[in-house]
């Protein structure tokens, strides 16, 4: 086993790693950029190496300076992790020509798969399934058809030069193929200018079932399968093992073809085998293709080391070591079913869009597997993947795990940058998903409702008001005394761009009535925390104006500066007028003219300075009442803008 | 060290006590109702079509959320005017603006447009008194169409009239203790100097004005023709006059201006006590109800009211077998070190000594008094006189009226007579004075006055050779009885500001707290005392 290894990657992969390291006596050499300064990674490895900017391609993609980090910090061997360098074959060359070893497989192996077509060649003679189809020059008609029942209905035609559904048919029975042909053929003809076309099987039902594999150079063996069906857009968002429904020799059928792959490019270290499955009529044997082989460790790793008690990041490093494989195909166990779901800080309502901010609070419950490479006062940065952390939760069955997931979504608390928390929470109770209906369609058919961000209630409103208005902490002396009759204190609460006023009246510093218009919710402090209405309050995170209620998926609410709202669209006035007796130098608008807030109007030249006239506010130029050279008394009208609609 | 209460809580008689206090406070809270509710719906519907928010509304958006607010004259002008000025058409208070302690005079314009009646102007005069005593800023709300007209005889003209408003906004600011308005109605005539004095105004947009003369007065004067937003809005006073020097856009944006106004106020309290760990009484607030007496011809032991007020209950009392009708020592109050003198029956002449020994004390320590004021008088009689009670008397009187730290009475029974001097009553000018709602004040008892004014009618009746029926004298006595009775009722005080207000004593602490943390707002000076009578 190495003494020493460095980590080039960050975030919760490198976290990851270290966690086995340290487990198994290994010291850990980590890198960081100057966006990682003080990351978690870098506290949690026993040294780190600054390796240059933010952006990736000046640090965590700069090969010669990880080595040479490595090399000056005597580590044996470098973990890549996942993304970054991990399937650069020019980077494992360098690796291996630095004297060090690569955790993973082969600059060979990488490049086998690293070719998506010749790939899938490679696998076809392997005996490995890939998805039939006809790619030929040769577009007789006949042997299209030929090809069509050779390939299986029902079949996708596709125009050569395609793209965005155009000369695209899909033909369910052989009686449909020679019309569907002849009119895919004209609409790629008007399209593209090139009447030649394709034909794939068409998977009705498709889901992304992979095999994860661990070989040792010649030999691999299978740690059983993933189903990584609930995607978007291609990114993975809940993956689970086993698949649903899967049955004892689809997996062994599946199971083998993976070896085979693995072993066809000599694989060495963890590998996962990725393929396309018909689910339309149940997991059959024969329905199932190779789509692609990743030749790293996948994110969704750890549901593999759920269900088979297996560190996979410890078998890398002791194959990496030369131990060779650690178990035989049937010593490998099969356990329990478990889930992972992805929490990005990602702005799900307006369309998955990536988010950034700094975790003002961040925590997960007992009871379930995360894995993090943040902590509360993290930054979210732009420059990386906005992955905060992977929940992972594991049962005896489906069910179980996945009613943990549930919970561990409700009790997972972020503030300070919007997530898909919501969005997972929502997947989780998705009936067709409960039941183990995946397929890689299922998010966009629901995307609606599953996107769907529920409003806050009014208790979660309530308990905004009282913790931005600072009540919910220790009581300062005499907190709500009022002699008599109690004030009633309005607070400005912003809650999706509306600014709500709920109304706080405070019956002594343990007893508050919030009122949303008609709706009342009283709070009582008992001796271990709020109540609202009778229930337990939710918690809470205030940094500075953002106060999260973590109810639900977690309601980001403002309590803004009232000043900030309340202020005045700045003048706003329709008349520019001279603010002193003056000299106009100059007019820069005529009548018509569209202008800004804050844009130069004209010029007044009074007392020996030059005075700027600005336009109070967005609008059109109605009229210019001065000429430039004339003389004006304070106060007169200079330019007017047309009335605000 | 730590007071033993010798009350059962479970008896017949704390129930009794407790059922009596109860009915009193119910009669306290219904008044503080009705005078909170201001100039009645129409008028607050009327005050809130306007756009404008209900100046109860104001003061708690002025305030820190959940901060205390320490009311005076809650109950001010109640049963006076025929009732048309409920709470005397102000609200005044002690309350905190960023931390900062300020003292609010809110007018509320659903009371006959906010203008002054008498009651008004003093309760007025009153909240500028305790921020000049207590160097806190103020802040007014003002919203008034200045005198009331009907009254001006008793609101313009003296001292302590309308007039004196701006002459302590002036002397105020002149001792730096800044004076900060905001316009948020009409500021007519005499109420217009209420801005103009201010150091800083803060005026809303078509609602705020300030003007010498309203636009009727100026139409009769010189036949002009203006609104009153051309005459003295906010837009006029903001750009042209300079009279205010914020424009808001409405009520809820002026008082986050005043609120900003108050962080630059650049103010720091100045060190007075040791304040120590606060800690809750051991035994519970509550029960005050319960051990007080609702007659207060019945004695108790004050001692259990004090346990129920200090913290930890723990009292280290000075002199305990000397003098005894007068309890004296020391104690904390939520961390505040405090003197406390309080009545354990009539005062004789060792108790008047030993109250003057004990304010000297805690005038040289500089810590404040406070003031348990349940007493009918000093000792009456040949014996007292001849030894020269008035003589020992005086002596607590001069050491009360003389000291420099701050006092805080609060009336738990009786004030009657000369005990109400040497108790630190109205006279003696108390940081704040407050009364429970059992408590009654008067010159004397009822039937004492009606029994000398009887004796006097017996002895000329007697002299002319006529005779004097018990019947005819009981008939004669009837209406002093009834008027003492009903001029000594708290409600009947505190409508005429002979106090700050009425206190429900189960919040006895809260508010001695408050009181004492706002009065050291100011600095403790030196005591200089007069000449004690020896």
């Amino acid at each position: 086993m190495f003494d020493k290894i460095l980590i080039a990657n960050r975030g919760e992969i490198a976290c990851r790693v270290i966690d086995t390291c340290r487990r198994l006596g290994v010291a850990t050499v980590a890198v960081f950029s100057d966006a990682d300064r003080g990351a978690r990674h870098v506290d949690m490895a026993d040294e780190a190496v600054h390796i240059g900017g933010p952006q990736p391609a000046d640090s965590y993609l700069r090969g010669d300076v990880i080595i040479e980090a490595a090399k000056a910090r005597g580590a044996q061997a470098i973990h890549p992790g996942y993304g970054f360098l991990s399937e650069n074959p020019g980077f494992v060359e360098a690796v291996e020509a630095a004297g060090l070893t690569f955790i993973g497989p082969s600059a060979k192996a990488i490049r086998a798969m690293g070719l998506k077509d010749a790939a899938k060649k490679l696998m076809e003679e392997a005996g490995v399934p890939v998805v039939p189809g006809y790619h030929g020059t040769d577009q007789s008609d006949d042997l299209l058809a030929g090809e069509a029942d050779r390939i299986g209905y029902p079949v996708l035609i596709k125009a050569v030069a395609g793209g965005g559904g155009k000369g695209m048919r899909l033909v369910e029975r052989k009686a449909d193929f020679a019309d569907a042909l002849a009119s895919a053929r004209s609409e790629a003809k008007t399209a593209f200018g090139n009447p030649d076309v394709l034909i794939e099987k068409f998977v009705t039902s498709p889901r992304h079932i992979e095999v994860q594999v661990f070989g040792d150079g010649t030999e691999a063996v299978h740690l059983y399968e993933r189903d990584c069906s609930l995607q978007r857009r291609h990114q993975k968002v809940i993956e689970e093992a086993p698949a649903p429904g899967m049955t004892q020799e689809m997996r062994a059928a599946m199971g083998e073809a993976a070896v085979r792959a693995a072993e066809a490019i000599g694989y060495s270290g963890a590998g996962t085998v990725e393929f396309i499955v018909d689910g339309s009529d149940g997991l059959r044997p024969d329905g199932f293709w190779f789509m692609e082989m990743n030749t790293r460790l996948q994110v969704e790793h750890p549901v593999t080391e759920e269900v088979t008690g297996i560190d996979l990041v410890e078998w890398q490093l002791r194959v990496a070591a030369g131990e060779g494989l650690l178990m035989g195909q049937s010593e490998i166990p099969l356990k329990g079913h478990a889930f992972e779901a992805r929490l990005y800080a990602e702005d799900v309502p307006a369309g998955f869009l990536p988010a950034t901010g700094r975790l003002a609070h961040l925590a997960f419950p007992q009871g379930c597997r995360a894995e993090t490479g943040v902590r509360t006062g993290d930054e979210i940065s732009p420059y990386y993947d906005p992955m905060i952390a992977k929940i992972v939760t594991r049962g005896a069955t489906r069910d179980i795990a996945l009613g943990l997931m549930r919970k561990a979504l409700r009790e997972t608390q972020v503030a300070g940058t919007v997530t898909n928390l919501g969005f997972l929470s929502a997947l989780c109770v998705h009936s067709g998903f409960a039941a183990g209906n995946v397929d890689t369609g299922l998010i966009d058919r629901d995307l609606a409702t599953l996107a769907d961000t529920p409003d806050p209630a009014p208790a979660d409103i309530a308990l905004a008001a009282l913790a931005g208005a600072g009540l919910l902490g220790a009581p300062a002396p005499a907190t709500g005394f009022t002699l008599w009759t109690p004030l009633r204190r309005r607070i400005l609460v912003e809650w999706d761009g509306d600014v709500l006023e709920p109304v706080i009246e405070l019956a002594g510093p343990d007893r508050a009535h919030v009122s949303l218009g008609d709706r009342v919710v009283t709070a009582t402090r008992a001796a271990d925390g709020w109540r609202l209405d009778g229930r337990r309050a939710p918690e809470v995170a205030v940094t500075g104006d953002r106060v999260t209620v973590f109810s639900g998926a977690g309601f980001g609410f403002r309590v803004p500066d009232p000043l900030a709202i309340l202020s005045p669209d700045a003048a706003g006035g329709d008349v520019v007028e001279a603010p002193m007796p003056g000299l106009v130098r100059a007019v820069f608008v005529a009548p018509g003219d569209a202008v800004e807030a804050g844009q130069k109007l004209a010029i007044m030249e009074a007392m020996k300075m030059e005075h700027t006239l600005t336009a109070p506010r967005d609008g059109v130029v109605a009229e210019v009442l001065a000429d430039e050279g004339a003389q004006v008394e304070a106060g007169a009208a200079l330019i007017a803008l047309e009335e605000e609609a | 060290m730590k007071l033993q209460s010798q009350v059962m809580t479970g008896s017949e008689g704390f129930q009794a006590n407790r059922a009596a206090h109860l009915e009193m406070l119910d009669v306290v809270a219904q008044a503080a109702e009705a005078a909170a509710a201001g100039g009645g719906e129409k008028a607050r519907e009327r005050h809130l079509s306007r756009g404008k928010m209900l100046p109860r509304d104001r003061v708690a958006g002025l305030l820190d959320p959940g901060s205390p607010f320490l009311e005076i004259g809650a109950t001010a002008a109640h049963g006076l005017y025929d009732g048309a000025a409920p709470a005397a058409g102000v609200i005044a208070g002690v309350g905190q603006v960023n931390g900062q302690e300020v003292m609010v005079v809110a007018n509320d314009a659903t009371v006959k447009g906010g203008t002054y009646y008498p009651m008004s102007v003093k309760k007025h005069l009153r909240a500028q008194e305790i921020a000049m005593e207590c160097n806190l800023p103020c802040i007014y709300l003002v919203d008034s169409g200045g005198a009331n007209l009907p009254n001006q005889d008793e609101v313009f003209p003296d001292r302590d009239h309308f007039g004196r408003i701006f002459y302590n906004q002036a002397n105020m600011s002149a001792k730096g203790i800044p004076q900060i308005a905001v316009v948020m109605g009409s500021c007519t005539a005499g109420g217009a100097y209420v801005p103009a004095m201010s150091d800083v105004t803060i005026i809303v947009r078509d609602q705020g004005t300030i003007f010498l003369a309203g636009p009727p007065l100026v139409k009769a004067a010189t036949g002009e023709v203006v609104s009153a937003e051309d005459l003295g809005g906010g837009d006029v006073h903001t750009r042209l006059s300079g009279v205010a020097d914020y424009l808001a856009e409405d009520d809820a944006h002026a008082l986050a201006l005043a609120r900003r106004a108050v962080e630059s106020l650049n103010r720091s309290r100045p060190g007075t006590v040791q304040w120590q760990t606060p800690e809750e009484p051991a035994y519970d607030p509550e029960e005050i109800l319960g051990v007080v007496p609702g007659d207060l011809r019945t004695p108790y032991d004050i001692r259990e009211v004090i346990a129920r007020v200090v913290d930890g209950s723990r009292f280290d009392e000075f002199k305990p077998r000397f003098g005894e009708t007068l309890v004296t020592g020391f104690a904390h109050l939520k961390g505040c070190p405090v003197g406390i003198i309080a009545n354990n029956g009539v005062l004789f002449s060792e108790a008047a000594q030993k109250g003057a020994h004990f304010v000297e004390l805690c005038s040289q320590r500089r810590i404040p008094l406070i003031f348990l004021q349940n007493i009918t008088g000093f000792m009456v009689g040949r014996k007292y006189e001849n030894e020269g009670i008035a003589r020992h008397g005086a002596k607590m009187v001069t050491a009360v009226a003389t000291t420099s730290v701050p006092k805080v009475t609060m009336l738990v029974g009786g004030s009657f007579g000369a005990g109400n001097y040497g108790m630190a009553g109205r006279a003696y000018q108390p940081r704040f004075l407050w009364t429970w709602p059992n408590s009654r004040i008067s010159v004397m008892g009822g039937e004492q006055a009606a029994g000398v004014l009887a004796t006097v009618k017996r002895d000329a009746i007697e002299r002319s050779g006529e005779s004097w029926s018990a019947e005819d004298e009981a008939e004669f006595k009837r209406p002093t009885i009834e008027m003492f009775e009903r001029q000594s009722h708290p409600l009947y005080a505190s409508a005429r500001l002979w106090d700050d207000g009425i206190v429900d004593p189960r919040k006895t602490r809260d508010v001695l707290y408050l009181s004492l943390r706002a009065a050291l707002n100011a600095p403790i000076e030196e005591t200089r005392f007069g000449v004690f009578r020896m």
